[in-house]
């Protein structure tokens, strides 16, 4: 199973664009990752979800943990999804109080500062 | 489908959860009446479901093999995930802290099982011999799961 990451700079922040299915077997590849882009430094990081045909716990763990580790770092994780089917995992467990969540990635590059997330 | 009753064993690894899924998915896409919405609320809960059944068998080092069984019924489409690694109480989950509170994000684990009851219409645990085994209930013909 395939999971794609890729990462780019805009304006500040570091967009790291999943594609593929997050589970069990590839939320390790994910989070070591996002540990990574801490690590290099960067600490505002936008976390692209529009590419994710499924997303399970272990996923949102992930992004908990990274959210977690950037705020301790004075930093942020922005997230752009707009599949409901998706969307509808972070409703169910309350995470869409949590994060900030996008419709593009244009719209979090400018909620990131000072915009207003989707939901 | 109705009466139909499909059993797959998968090695207790992270990378059949997939298949196990995928199988299931397939079997309830088979039934007309689910629509496509639910199916995707089945996968989801079949997922973690066999997530928890893997990491009870990597807790207990058991080598054997997690059982899925889907049954069709005329009403509902039941899917049993059973582990044979002692299992898991999941009424002895830590009760996680409200989501607008800082110390919410302490927690990377255990939304596996509020997924789950979110998910589907009907779920229960119940210990066997070996582990403990989940039997998730989707109703067909039904458009969503009943307000918790």
């Amino acid at each position: 199973m395939d999971l794609g990451l890729d990462v780019e700079e805009r304006d500040g922040f570091a967009v790291l664009s999943v594609r593929g299915e997050v589970d069990v077997y590839t939320a390790p590849r994910f989070r070591e990752r996002l540990i990574e882009l801490v690590t290099e430094g960067k600490h505002k990081i936008i976390v692209d979800l529009e590419g994710v045909d499924f997303l399970d716990s272990t996923g949102l763990g992930v992004l908990v943990g990274g959210l977690k580790r950037l705020r301790s770092h004075d930093g942020d994780l922005l997230l752009v999804c707009t599949q409901s089917r998706i969307l509808k995992v972070f409703e169910i467990t309350g995470l869409t109080k949590v994060f900030s969540i996008f419709d593009s990635v244009d719209a979090a590059v400018g909620g990131g500062s000072g915009g207003a997330p989707t939901t | 489908m109705a009466g139909e009753v499909i059993e797959l064993e998968i090695p207790a690894r992270a990378e059949f959860v997939a298949l196990a899924r995928l199988v299931v998915a397939a079997l309830a896409a088979s039934d007309s009446t689910l629509p496509d919405e639910r199916i995707d609320d089945l996968k989801l809960a079949v997922s973690e479901a066999c997530t928890n059944a893997i990491e009870a068998h990597d807790a207990a080092g058991s080598a054997e093999r997690v059982l899925v069984r889907c049954q069709a019924g005329a009403d509902s489409l039941e899917v049993y995930v059973e582990d044979r690694g002692h299992g898991f109480d999941p009424s002895e989950l830590p009760d996680h802290p409200p989501v607008t509170d800082p110390d919410r994000l302490k927690f990377e684990r255990g939304l596996g099982i509020p997924l789950i009851r979110a998910l589907v219409d009907e779920v229960d645990f119940s210990p066997t011999a070996q582990g403990t085994s989940v039997r998730l209930v989707m109703r067909l013909g039904v458009n969503g799961s009943e307000p918790t």
